[in-house]
């Protein structure tokens, strides 16, 4: 037999737009239904979500910083590149036991939720903030402005899970650190390199595949972390996760990921700048 | 150039002596009579005047004299009970089902009550609470007939509150307000939540009860159907059994943050809605180009409104360096005008702290930072010998970590700080656990934007400073708590949203 | 020759006849108009009401300026500065009258050995369009009639057009032509357009030697304001504070009320201090402002409400 030998792929973390493996150098094998191994995806520690976090934050700034039109644009292109790679993560979840059907659906819905956020980025001052009537010689004016650092943790067993946290996060422009885990582990290292290659900037988007009952308490803990969006927690878990976020009073949210103004709204906060128009 | 000696007739000593007589200004004291303190206030629950179950009373006394007002109920866990059924029942009963129309008259009786007893209530909140009368003759009180008037509108048109969202009311709201504002507060609180067609049960700060309590009796004389409003009154831990009772759909609190994150743990996992109005540390930024005759007025009443006693209160003075010393040595000269004393009297600038604990704690920062080095600066006149005064203080030369530099002092009490360039200026504001408000004072347009952009703060004044107004939603950012009160966005937070159709 | 630069901090005027450098601060006229409303409105009782009340009618510039005047009304007037309520000898006269040139000498004989000075407006008022030498010979020739203060008007036209220089000399030159009579400047403050204009006339009149501002001709529907005279008193500060030159201000126009007047006295006194509120310093352009004031005594003294109609009529 002369078959060429297939080269296969390293799952690794996405943080700070780099591939790192765990700090901590555990790994989980991921397998197919029948017990076949497909890959040791990586396993984030804590370590790994205080580097996600300072990444995030530390791209936040210049982010926000972009116009929502060209946030738009860039969520759009993450679109383009998931249509490019659709068969592979459908391949990936079709992989891990998700049937074929089920799997392209999952694509196909993460794909438009992408398509949808994009277009949002420039209609949610408009939706969200608007000038204000107030009973003097003002302007009063409410814009929308994102929370800062969002943690997500992703629900669900695809892409789609993930997508619909990230996008809506990030065009309101919030930089996230994103979790999922389980079998959604392969599709998420693999969203890391349809990101990578989406003109996203590095540190704006970071993917973490880990254990959410593990790895959850350190973000909610976290002092840098302005928002937790518990879509997808264990269940059981929200009590302890939110008594731990009040400590900084960072804003817990379970969006779910609708794609709707709600969603959008709990992605940023409204601050309203006065000034007299008086000469 | 030299000036000639000029005199006119009467240029002698004589008029030196009205001129002085004159700006003493006698005191121009409010009458009291307007206004009956009854000795007994009880709970009011369900449309009736009540006793706590346990009979337990508390002292309101009044800050300017230390003399005792009236006692108040003081509610237990069994009052509260009491409080959030009948709430529910008026909501189960019929208010949830009103037409918006039927809520929109009501509010806008209250809202018209009020305007009619206006001077009742300026009268009694200062004597409660402390604050100077012309604040809550010419602010306090018609702000809060506004939030009313200004709401009662929106209870017929809820379906735009939020573009394409369906509107529906909560439930039964407990409402936690604090000392600082204690008409206006609950005028903020009580009016979003009727216009959505929620119904209330509002728990009034322990040292200021009673024009709450007025108010309540102000919307039983608008026929307001029983139990729509209820007021249960006490200490902290009466707010804490309203917030943590099962019985609630939302709370909405106005507060410390210490207080504020309790609630919030009290909450975990319960799926209470919440909003949070906390603390601040806001930072008042004065450019070199600003008019700085303004700009004095502006810290002024940045900081020294109801004696600082407020959460948006511009606290920090961020001056830049090449005019610091300028805007300063105006400041001071300020302070010197300004009158501390009697609430009552018309021409009173700054009135009296709410409590002895609250004046021991403003002390406690003033001392701390003299003995940390800083420039310590107060008119020299005097103030008041009896009840509970501070005069108006300008602390400076600050490094940026000393206490009163980044702790809420809530009292009257400026620290200054300098820098350099706009980025420098934005740090400095954002260094801070809080987000309320902020102040950028400058005559370039684009640094106000520029600026406005980059601080982390809920509300900016830009040119101005402690603006409110209905239509504007208020509220914080970061550690000073979420949500907003006011504007659109302010009914979203007392509304179950859901898409069109869905 | 004056002109306006800009640093860092704003505006600044070189070249004046002060030699250094003043700065024109910028003004915000939101809470410019906030403060003034609020100062306008302390509420003014008792002794202090009584004592500001006093004081407000020794400084008034007690004026007629019609085309109908007469030598007659000008001796009625004077009768009435001298003597503002005849059935109380106790009260002190007013300031000044003020009258038009032709009635300079007039006046002066009126008033004469009183101590109430005569002001004359001069300089083609109230519009000032007329060739600067014929202003300055009006100026000199009331002088020469008696007169103890000039008031002019500032150039608008020129100041609106920018030419700063031209309102600085046109003003210094009026200061000379008045010799040893003071000077005070009207800068008719409802033509300027911006309370940012007020503030830098104020400056340049200032700057030129003027002994007073002057906000208003009291010919236009606009006199003084209370934020126009907080602006005015803000910049007289200011100057002081840059200079050490103490300048006066000069409210006329529209004030007609003792409560009007008792604002603008807490303006003063809360902006350049109390001491600032003597006739040298502070003066109000007005007619029937003091017969309120006569009749705002009567009740004081009384605890009835009076009448005017028994008033000497000027």
């Amino acid at each position: 037999m002369t078959g060429r030998l297939e080269v296969r792929k390293t799952y690794k973390l996405f943080i700070g737009g780099a591939f790192p493996r765990s700090e901590s150098g555990r790994t989980t094998p991921v397998t197919t239904p029948d017990g076949r191994l497909l890959a040791h995806v990586a396993q984030a520690s804590r370590k790994d979500v205080r580097d996600a976090v300072r990444a995030a934050r530390g791209a936040q700034g210049a982010w926000d910083g972009r116009t929502p039109y060209n946030r738009g644009q860039i969520i759009y292109r993450v679109a383009e590149v998931l249509e490019g790679r659709s068969a592979q993560l459908a391949g990936e979840l079709e992989a891990v036991g998700v049937a074929s059907a089920d799997a392209r659906a999952d694509v196909e819905r993460a794909i438009d939720a992408a398509v949808y956020w994009a277009g949002f980025a420039d209609k949610l001052d408009a939706l969200a903030g608007g000038v204000n009537p107030v009973a003097g010689p003002f302007l009063n004016l409410s814009t929308t402005v994102p929370l800062g650092v969002c943690a997500l943790a992703c629900p669900g067993t695809g892409v789609h899970g993930v997508v619909s946290l990230v996008c809506p996060a990030i065009m309101a422009g919030n930089t996230v650190v994103a979790l999922a885990g389980g079998p959604a582990a392969l599709v998420t290292s693999t969203l890391g390199e349809v990101i990578a290659t989406s003109d996203v900037p590095g540190g704006v988007v970071n993917l973490l595949t880990g254990d959410h009952a593990q790895l959850l308490p350190w973000l909610a803990d976290h002092d840098d972390v302005d928002l937790i969006d518990l879509s997808g927690a264990p269940d059981g878990s929200a009590a302890d996760l939110e008594a731990r976020a009040a400590d900084n009073l960072k804003r817990t949210v379970r969006t779910g990921g609708a794609e709707d103004l709600l969603t959008a709204m709990a992605f940023c906060e409204i601050r309203t700048v006065w000034h007299p128009a008086r000469i | 150039m030299t000036t000639t000696p000029h005199r006119a007739a009467g240029a002698d000593s004589g008029t030196a002596g009205l001129a002085r007589a004159f700006a003493e200004y006698v005191p121009s004291i409010e009458a009291r009579d307007v206004v009956t303190v009854r000795p007994r206030y009880g709970l009011v629950i369900d449309g009736a005047e009540r006793e706590a179950r346990e009979g337990r009373v508390f002292a309101t006394t009044e800050p300017a004299t230390g003399a005792h007002l009236a006692d108040v109920a003081e509610a237990g866990d069994g009052d509260v009970d009491d409080a959030v059924a009948a709430a529910r029942r008026a909501y189960e009963g019929g208010w949830r089902d009103l037409p918006g129309r039927a809520r929109a008259k009501y509010l806008f009786r209250i809202a018209r009550l009020l305007q009619d007893r206006s001077r009742e209530f300026a009268v009694l909140e200062s004597i409660d609470g402390g604050k100077p009368i012309r604040e809550s003759r010419d602010i306090d009180v018609p702000l809060a007939a506004a939030h009313l008037f200004h709401h009662a509108g929106w209870a017929d048109k809820l379906e735009y509150a939020v573009p394409g969202m369906s509107a529906r009311p909560l439930g039964v709201v407990g409402q936690i307000i604090p000392w600082n504002f204690p008409l206006l507060m609950a005028a903020w609180k009580i009016a979003p939540a009727l216009a959505c067609g929620n119904t209330v049960v509002l728990k009034p700060a322990e040292t200021t009860p009673l024009t709450a309590l007025l108010l309540a009796e102000l919307i039983a004389e608008a026929d307001l159907p029983p139990g729509v409003v209820n007021v249960v009154t006490g200490p902290g831990t009466t707010g804490a059994a309203l917030a943590a009772h099962p019985g609630v759909d939302k709370v909405a609190f106005t507060g410390s943050t210490g207080v504020g994150k309790a609630i919030l743990r009290a909450l975990a996992g319960t799926g209470t809605r919440l909003t949070l109005e906390l603390g601040g540390k806001g930072a008042n930024i004065v450019f070199d180009d600003a008019a700085l005759d303004q700009v004095v007025e502006g810290i002024v009443d940045g900081i020294f409104f109801n004696q600082g006693h407020v959460c948006c209160a511009g606290s920090r003075l961020l001056v830049q360096e090449g005019v610091a010393g300028e805007l300063l040595d105006r400041l001071r000269r300020r302070i010197e005008l300004l009158r501390v004393g009697d609430p009552l009297d018309k021409n009173t600038d700054v009135g009296a702290i709410n409590s002895s604990a609250q004046l021991e704690r403003i002390r406690g920062f003033v001392e701390g930072a003299a003995a940390e080095g800083c420039r310590i600066d107060q008119p020299a006149r005097a103030i008041p010998s009896e009840g509970l005064f501070f005069p108006p203080t300008i602390v400076s030369g600050l490094g940026g970590s000393e206490a009163i530099a980044r702790e809420e002092v809530f009292g009257p009490v400026l620290a200054v700080q300098t820098f350099r360039t706009e980025a420098e200026a934005v740090a400095k504001a954002n260094a801070t656990a809080y987000g309320l408000s902020a102040g950028i004072w400058t005559e370039k347009g684009s640094r106000i934007l520029w600026t406005s952009q980059r601080l982390r703060a809920g509300v900016v004044w830009a040119n101005c400073f402690n603006q409110f107004d209905p239509a504007s939603p208020f509220g914080g950012v970061r550690e000073s708590g979420f949500g907003r009160e006011g504007g659109r966005q302010g009914l979203a937070e007392y509304l179950s949203l859901a898409p069109v159709g869905a | 020759m004056l002109s306006l630069g800009r640093d860092t901090r704003g505006s600044v005027l070189t070249g004046s006849l002060l030699g250094a450098p003043v700065r024109v601060a910028a003004v915000d006229g939101y809470a410019l108009e906030q403060r003034a409303a609020r100062l306008a409105a302390r509420s003014v009782k008792r002794e202090s009401k009584e004592a500001g009340l006093e004081l407000a009618a020794h400084c008034i510039d007690l004026t007629t300026l019609e085309g109908a005047d007469t030598p007659g009304k000008v001796r009625a007037l004077c009768s009435r500065a001298l003597h503002p309520d005849p059935d109380d000898p106790a009260m002190a006269p007013v300031a000044a009258v003020c009258v038009y040139p032709a009635l300079v000498a007039e006046a002066r004989a009126a008033v004469e050995g009183s101590g109430v000075k005569v002001a004359s407006v001069a300089g083609a008022f109230p519009s000032g369009q007329s060739h600067l030498a014929d202003r300055l010979d009006e100026i000199r020739r009331a002088v020469e009639d008696g007169a103890d203060e000039i008031d002019i008007v500032l150039n608008r036209g020129a100041l609106l057009a920018g030419r700063l220089d031209v309102v600085h000399d046109e003003v210094a030159a009026s200061k000379e032509a008045c010799g040893r009579a003071h000077l005070k400047t009207i800068l008719e403050t409802g033509e300027l357009g911006s309370y940012e204009m007020v503030r830098l006339a104020s400056m340049v009149a200032m700057a030129a030697g003027s002994d007073v501002i002057k906000t208003s001709t009291g010919k236009l529907p606009v006199g003084a304001t209370a934020p126009v005279a907080l602006c005015m008193a803000e910049a007289i500060r200011e100057f002081s504070d840059q200079t050490g030159v103490e300048v006066g201000l000069k409210l006329a126009g529209g004030i007609r009320t003792s409560k009007q007047a008792l604002g603008y006295l807490a303006i003063v006194a809360e902006t350049l201090g109390p001491d600032w509120l003597t006739p040298d310093r502070f003066r109000i352009g007005a007619s029937t402002l003091l017969n309120d004031i006569v009749l705002q005594r009567r009740f004081r003294r009384t605890g009835r409400y009076g009448r005017t109609h028994d008033l000497p009529v000027d």
